[in-house]
């Protein structure tokens, strides 16, 4: 742009002038640059990486009745040392009470299962946007972003009305007459997969439809062209194809499933141990911050896994385009 | 196909030869709009038959009736005698190379060729030894392993043709089949697609936009404006004998001029035209008195200096030199004739621009002359 004032074929008088104006909106336009990039940094500084040092710092200490409820860090002795205890206790303790372990690997085994049942009704959800109509397809991406404009313990505990003992759906079922005895929805792990899979639906959808909306359908009528029927199409063209969206949706459906706290808790009742669950336990009941930490340190660093995939996978979509 | 013209080579004019592919009464509307309107068109075995036209006038829709993508809204399609209207995309004997290409881009160059015979059910054995074939046809050997990601624009349309005709179809369909190339690659690749055309002997039909192209590949064109065929014939008949204005117009250039019949005979009619009178050697139905367009090709008209000498015979006007177009082998001359009517002509640089004295330059007079079976009258 500034090149233009600069043009040596400009025969109008004062070319330094135009070079020094040049000159001066670089600079402003390099510390604008340097203001927009230092906002995310901010926030991501203070939010971020702040709170994870606190819980950090948390984790290696002594619990204590006191407020703050564990022992310091850093320590200045009268004769005016500065000593720092670090106590790795509480690590080798979720390491050596299995209820951790157990209850982590539970969490596991619960998001996947999850992600899987995500999976299989995001994935036709998806594919019928994409497939439907522009005035359809418009409706139905509404639809699946709609239920985040309520709140979602609203709409947990909306589950929890309707799967209760004597809930919507049983009194329906025994007032028609297809069941004399209610049946035990609520407090069951039942309860616990059906909320997660309907609040994570839309986290496996959406990158789905973003991926399946961009592929080339001329690729489909190749495949047809060369033979393939329609189901053929399917396994050897589309599913190959979105791999990458469900990788996306996969991700973001299991790593915060794997955390929850809510569902477990409301729809689980005492009856589904998740490491979010135990988490709160700890800071609430047992007022034992310093193992809390620890078990949040934990789960963070068993997450970074799968995130370090997504990031990955994303790199490379990037790549692509 | 050069050389002494038999009916073996032109199947269409054989009337006891039998059509390939046949279309009765073909018509695709999309909504409101007529695609392709109630078109009947026969093609013979082994033809390469291209359909020419703008964008939008219906020939990917005809082309993708015949893959089968489309359905007719009404009329039928048979292919080798069998009626295709109730058989989907996947059972036709036909193969398409899109335009984009359409490979797959998770596949290497070996599956993406490979994968319609896998479809099919060859054994693995016939499909290593076809695929290597094809391969050779094209000559991709070396690139077996890569993704279309990886090869240039010419290998990618290599591997779509390969992997079109790997399957042997009875009937080809490329969509602008050299359209994503430069134009010395497209040159070079028509000659090609011609030979490859000729080894496999498979019947191919071409849609394409470009004239050129049309004209180089085809053993018949068929010229599409709105739906509708405006002429189908041999590449030399649309070109020398164009039976429309649109024809003579979209296929290269002509100076349009409307004339009035003033003599029509049997082997010659006479028009009074802005140029003045002109015979031509052309017996066409028309009536004295009728209204009637001229067309004259900017090639086949004989550019002179004023006072040089002219070929006896022929029809000459004089005109002043408005403009010339430099294009290398030839130059473009507007020349104005009687001071209203502006005449193009080509004509090839056979001088260097030193021997500038021998050359035409602005605002010269020059006299403009054609043989009387030149010019081309149209009734529409």
């Amino acid at each position: 742009m500034s090149s233009v004032a600069a043009d040596p074929m400009d025969p109008a008088p004062g070319p330094t002038q135009a070079g020094l104006g040049a000159r001066i909106s670089r600079q402003l336009q390099a510390s604008w640059k340097l203001c927009v990039i230092a906002v995310p940094y901010a926030w991501m500084l203070i939010f971020f990486l702040l709170p994870f040092f606190i819980v950090f710092k948390i984790s290696l200490a002594e619990p204590l009745i006191a407020a703050p409820p564990f022992s310091a860090l850093f320590d200045l002795t009268e004769e005016g040392i500065v000593t720092i205890r670090i106590i790795l206790d509480n690590f080798l303790f979720i390491f050596e009470d299995d209820l951790y372990i157990r209850t982590y690997l539970n969490s596991v085994k619960i998001s996947t299962i999850s992600t899987i049942l995500c999976l299989l009704v995001g994935y036709p959800i998806a594919y019928g946007i994409v497939r439907s109509g522009e005035m359809a397809r418009k409706l139905l991406l509404m639809a699946i972003i709609l239920p985040f404009w309520t709140s979602f313990l609203l709409r947990v505990y909306a589950w929890m009305g309707l799967l209760a003992d004597k809930g919507t759906i049983n009194n329906l079922l025994i007032s028609i007459g297809i069941i004399d005895e209610p049946i035990r929805m609520l407090y069951t792990d039942f309860a616990v997969y059906l909320g997660i899979v309907y609040t994570y639906l839309p986290f496996m959808v959406l990158p789905l439809y973003a991926n399946l909306e961009k592929l080339d359908s001329s690729l489909n009528e190749a495949a047809a062209d060369l033979g393939a029927k329609p189901i053929g199409i399917f396994f050897t063209v589309t599913l190959p194809l979105s791999i990458p969206g469900i990788v996306a949706g996969s991700l973001l459906v299991f790593i915060p499933a794997t955390g929850e706290y809510v569902i477990p808790d409301l729809l689980g009742g005492g009856n589904v141990q998740m490491i979010g669950r135990v988490l709160y336990n700890e800071f609430h009941q047992n007022k034992d911050w310093p193992v809390a930490s620890a078990v949040a340190i934990a789960l963070l660093f068993l997450l970074v896994v799968p995130m370090m995939i997504y990031q990955r996978y994303q790199a490379k979509e990037a790549e692509k385009v | 196909m050069a050389g002494v013209p038999n009916l073996a080579d032109t199947p269409w004019l054989d009337p006891s030869s039998e059509p390939f592919i046949r279309l009765r009464g073909v018509t695709k509307k999309f909504g409101d709009f007529t695609a392709v309107n109630n078109v009947d068109l026969d093609i013979y075995k082994g033809e390469l038959f291209c359909l020419l036209g703008g964008s939008g006038c219906g020939k990917s829709t005809l082309l993708r009736m015949l893959a089968g993508f489309e359905v007719p809204t009404s009329g039928r399609i048979m292919i080798d005698g069998v009626d295709m209207s109730d058989v989907p995309a996947y059972e036709r004997p036909t193969n398409m190379m899109f335009q984009s290409y359409a490979l797959f881009p998770h596949m290497t160059v070996e599956k993406n060729i490979a994968y319609g015979l896998k479809q099919e059910g060859v054994a693995k054995s016939e499909i290593a030894d076809r695929v290597d074939e094809v391969l050779g046809l094209v000559e991709l050997t070396d690139f077996t392993k890569r993704k279309p990601d990886q090869l240039s624009g010419g290998q990618r349309q290599r591997v779509a043709l390969a992997r079109a005709l790997v399957k042997k179809p009875k009937l080809l369909l490329l969509d602008e089949p050299l359209g994503a190339l430069d134009k010395r690659l497209r040159e070079q690749t028509q000659f090609e697609l011609m030979n490859i055309q000729d080894q496999v002997g498979i019947t191919f039909v071409v849609v394409t936009h470009d004239q050129d192209e049309a004209m180089t590949l085809s053993t018949r064109i068929a010229v599409m404006d709105a739906g509708n065929f405006q002429q189908i014939g041999t590449p030399t008949e649309i070109y020398e004998f164009p039976e429309s204005r649109f024809v003579a117009d979209f296929i290269g250039n002509a100076n349009m001029l409307d004339a009035r019949v003033t003599e029509a005979g049997t082997d010659h009619v006479t028009v009074e035209t802005a140029l003045g009178t002109i015979r031509t050697e052309q017996g066409i139905q028309v009536q004295e008195g009728q209204k009637v367009y001229l067309a004259l090709r900017p090639e086949k008209i004989h550019l002179a200096k004023a006072g040089d000498p002219v070929h006896e015979g022929n029809m000459q006007v004089t005109g002043h030199v408005e403009d010339i177009g430099y294009m290398g082998d030839m130059s473009v001359y507007k020349v104005l004739v009687n001071g209203e009517t502006m005449i193009e002509v080509t004509a090839p640089n056979l001088t260097r621009p030193k021997q500038r004295s021998l050359a035409i330059t602005w605002d010269e007079e020059v006299v403009l002359s054609w043989h009387s079976n030149s010019p081309v009258l149209l009734v529409r």
